[in-house]
C-alpha cells in the first residue's frame, strides 16, 4: 500500500499555526469552548476557493504564516486574509502571491506566507483538505488542552503535512472581496451592564480603547480610562460566550475570543455582535477601537446581511474563474 | 425556579435561576440542561450549539443562521421542563486522593485551628456534588465542603499548580485537570485523568450532577496508578 502520496514539509512553522474549522460544539458543559477559526469569513472563502466543503480544516496563522514545501504530489492552494506571500516554483521562478485566489502547486514548489498586513489572521487551504484526525466531529485545535489534530499542537519545523488527493481540476478561482476597515465595533449591552456607574457606561461607549499586546485566540485585553464598578467586581461564576466583554476589578475590559475559558466570574458590560466578530479579531495590537451600542433586532439583521454577503461572495467564486 | 431569560449577545440566552447556590437550584439548572439537550437531539428545537450549566444559570448558545433569541426563549417558556426526569444521567464516583501532595495543610491547620488529620478526615467524610464543569476542559466545581473547612482563596495565587491537585475554597472543592496557575488551597492530588483528548467517546470523566467520594491512597499507590 502506498501511503502519504501528497505532503508538505514544514520549512518554517510561522506563528501560532494550527488546524481550524468552524468549531467543536456540544462540549461546553465539559469545559470546551467552541473554538475553531477566528475569522469565519476568511476561513469560508479559503475553502471555497479550492473547491472544498465549507467545514474542511484549514491552516490558520497569526502575523507570520508558514513556509511549506510540497515534497510529494500536487495540489491547489489558496491564502485568505490580508496576507503577503510568495510562491517559489521548483525551477526557482518566484511570484508574489495574491490573496483570495487559488494557485496550482507541483512537486518541489514552496509556498512562503511571509506576513499578514495590518491584520492578525490568515488561512491556507488545500484542495481536498488536510489529512487530519477529527475529535468530536471537528478538526479545530485547542492548544491549551492539547485537543485536535497534530496532538493538539501548533505545527512545527520539519513536520510532515499530509494532504488528501484532490481532483485534477487545473482551473483557478478568485473571490471579490471589499475591504472592511472600520474601527467601530458594535455591541449589545451585557448581562451586568448596570454594575457600572452612569459615567462609566457613557465612557465605555465614547472613549477610544487601545488593543494591547495581551491578545491571543483566548482573549483581547484593552486599555482605556478605567471603568468604575458600583456593585461588585466579581459575579457568581457562570458560563460565558465568545465576544463577551468582561471588566475585572482594574476597570480595563477583556474581550473573550474564540478559545475563551468556558466559565467566568467577572461582570460583562457588553457583548460583541456576531456580525462584527471577524472584523474585531483581525485588529492588531496598537489599534484604537470604539464601541457602539445597538439593539438585538438590529444585531440579528446585520448578521443575516453579513451571512448573505459571504454566501454571495462564495457563489461568485465559481463564476469568476480564470486561466 | 427559572426566574428570567435574557439574551447574552445576539446568539445566546442566559436562563437565570436566582442568586442562591445550592444543590436544589443546581438540580433545576441541570434539569433544563438535559431537557434542552434531549429536545435538540429530537430536533424539537433547532440550531442549539452549546448548553453551559453553572451553579444557578444555564447559557444556551445557538446558530443565528437557524434560530434566534426569541424562538429559543419562547420554546423554553412554553415547555414544561420541571417534570422532566434525568436521574439516570447521574453517576457516583470514587476518586483516589493522596494527601501527601498537599501544599497548604500547614496553613489550613493554623487558620482553621484543626490538626491536619482532622482536616483530612472531615474532607473524606463528605460526598461532593459536581455543580459544573468548566473554565478549562474537565475541571469540576464541587460542593459542599463541610463548614469546618471554609477558607478563602490564597492571597497570592500560585503560578503553577500540578495537574491532579485538589483544592478547596469556601464551600467548594475542585480538581485541576492540567498544570495551571491557581489560587485554591491544595490539600492533595489525584492520579485520575479528568479529561482525555484521546478518548473519542467519553473524554470527560465527570459530568455536572455526578457525585464523588474521595478515597485516601498512599504515595506508592499514587505512583502505581495507571496514568493511561
Amino acid at each position: 500500500m502506498i501511503m502519504d502520496n501528497n505532503f508538505f514539509k514544514v520549512l518554517r512553522p510561522g506563528i501560532n499555526t494550527t488546524y481550524q474549522d468552524e468549531g467543536r460544539f456540544g462540549l461546553q458543559h465539559f469545559g470546551l469552548p467552541p473554538g475553531g477559526c477566528m475569522d469565519h469569513k476568511s476561513f469560508l472563502i479559503a475553502n471555497a476557493l479550492v473547491g472544498n466543503k465549507k467545514n474542511y480544516g484549514a491552516l490558520e496563522f497569526a502575523y507570520q504564516g508558514p513556509m511549506l514545501k510540497l515534497t510529494k504530489g500536487k495540489t491547489k492552494i489558496a491564502v485568505t486574509g490580508n496576507t503577503h506571500f510568495q510562491i517559489v516554483y521548483s525551477n526557482n521562478d518566484t511570484i508574489k502571491g495574491q490573496c483570495n485566489r487559488s494557485y496550482n502547486l507541483n512537486e518541489g514548489d514552496v509556498i512562503d506566507v511571509i506576513a499578514t498586513k495590518k491584520s492578525a489572521y490568515g488561512y491556507l487551504s488545500v484542495a481536498g483538505g488536510f489529512k487530519i484526525q477529527s475529535f468530536f466531529s471537528s478538526v479545530s485545535t485547542l492548544v491549551r488542552a492539547r485537543i485536535g489534530p497534530n496532538n493538539g499542537n501548533k505545527i512545527k519545523e520539519e513536520d510532515k503535512i499530509v494532504i488528501n488527493k484532490a481532483n485534477d481540476n487545473k482551473e483557478n478561482f478568485k473571490a471579490i472581496i471589499s475591504t472592511e476597515d472600520v474601527n467601530t465595533i458594535r455591541v449589545l449591552k451585557g448581562p451586568q451592564h448596570d454594575y457600572f456607574s452612569e459615567e462609566s457606561k457613557k465612557k465605555f461607549f465614547s472613549q477610544n480603547y487601545k488593543i494591547t499586546n495581551l491578545t491571543d485566540r483566548m482573549g483581547m485585553r484593552l486599555k482605556g480610562k478605567a471603568l468604575e464598578n458600583i456593585i461588585n467586581t466579581n459575579i457568581r461564576s457562570e458560563g460565558i460566550t465568545k465576544g463577551s466583554v468582561q471588566v475585572p476589578a482594574d476597570g480595563q475590559p477583556i474581550i473573550l475570543l474564540t478559545d475563551h475559558p468556558t466559565i467566568g466570574g467577572y461582570p460583562k458590560i457588553a457583548n460583541i455582535i456576531s456580525a462584527d466578530y471577524d472584523l474585531l479579531v483581525q485588529k492588531i495590537p496598537g489599534t484604537n477601537i470604539t464601541f457602539k451600542c445597538i439593539g438585538l433586532k438590529e444585531a440579528e439583521q446585520l448578521y443575516s446581511e453579513r451571512y448573505n454577503n459571504i454566501s454571495k461572495i462564495i457563489k461568485n467564486i465559481n463564476e469568476n474563474n480564470f486561466i | 425556579m427559572l426566574n428570567k431569560l435574557n439574551n447574552i449577545g445576539d446568539s445566546a440566552i442566559i436562563c437565570d435561576f436566582g442568586d442562591e447556590v445550592n444543590q436544589d437550584i443546581n438540580n433545576e439548572v441541570l434539569k433544563l440542561f438535559y431537557f434542552i439537550k434531549k429536545q435538540s437531539k429530537l430536533e424539537k428545537i433547532k440550531g442549539i450549539l452549546n448548553c453551559a450549566p453553572s451553579y444557578n444559570k444555564l447559557i444556551i448558545s445557538f446558530d443565528l443562521k437557524k434560530t434566534n433569541s426569541k424562538i429559543v426563549s419562547d420554546f423554553i417558556n412554553s415547555s414544561n421542563f420541571y417534570n422532566f426526569s434525568f436521574k439516570q444521567e447521574k453517576k457516583e464516583w470514587n476518586i483516589p486522593i493522596c494527601y501527601d501532595f498537599e501544599m497548604d495543610l500547614t496553613k489550613m491547620s493554623r487558620e482553621l485551628k484543626l490538626d491536619k488529620e482532622e482536616i483530612i478526615s472531615i474532607h473524606l467524610k463528605s460526598t461532593y456534588f459536581v455543580y459544573m464543569i468548566g473554565f478549562v476542559p474537565g475541571h469540576p466545581f464541587m460542593g459542599d465542603v463541610s463548614k469546618k473547612l471554609f477558607l478563602n482563596r490564597l492571597k497570592t495565587p500560585r503560578v503553577k499548580v500540578p495537574a491532579g491537585s485538589i483544592g478547596i475554597v469556601e464551600k467548594f472543592c475542585n480538581i485541576y485537570p492540567y498544570e495551571s496557575p491557581g489560587g485554591w488551597n491544595i490539600i492533595g492530588r489525584t492520579p485520575t485523568i479528568l479529561f482525555n483528548s484521546k478518548n473519542n467517546l467519553n473524554p470527560c470523566l465527570l459530568s455536572p450532577g455526578d457525585t464523588i467520594k474521595f478515597k485516601s491512597i498512599s504515595k506508592e499507590e499514587f505512583h502505581s496508578h495507571d496514568h493511561g
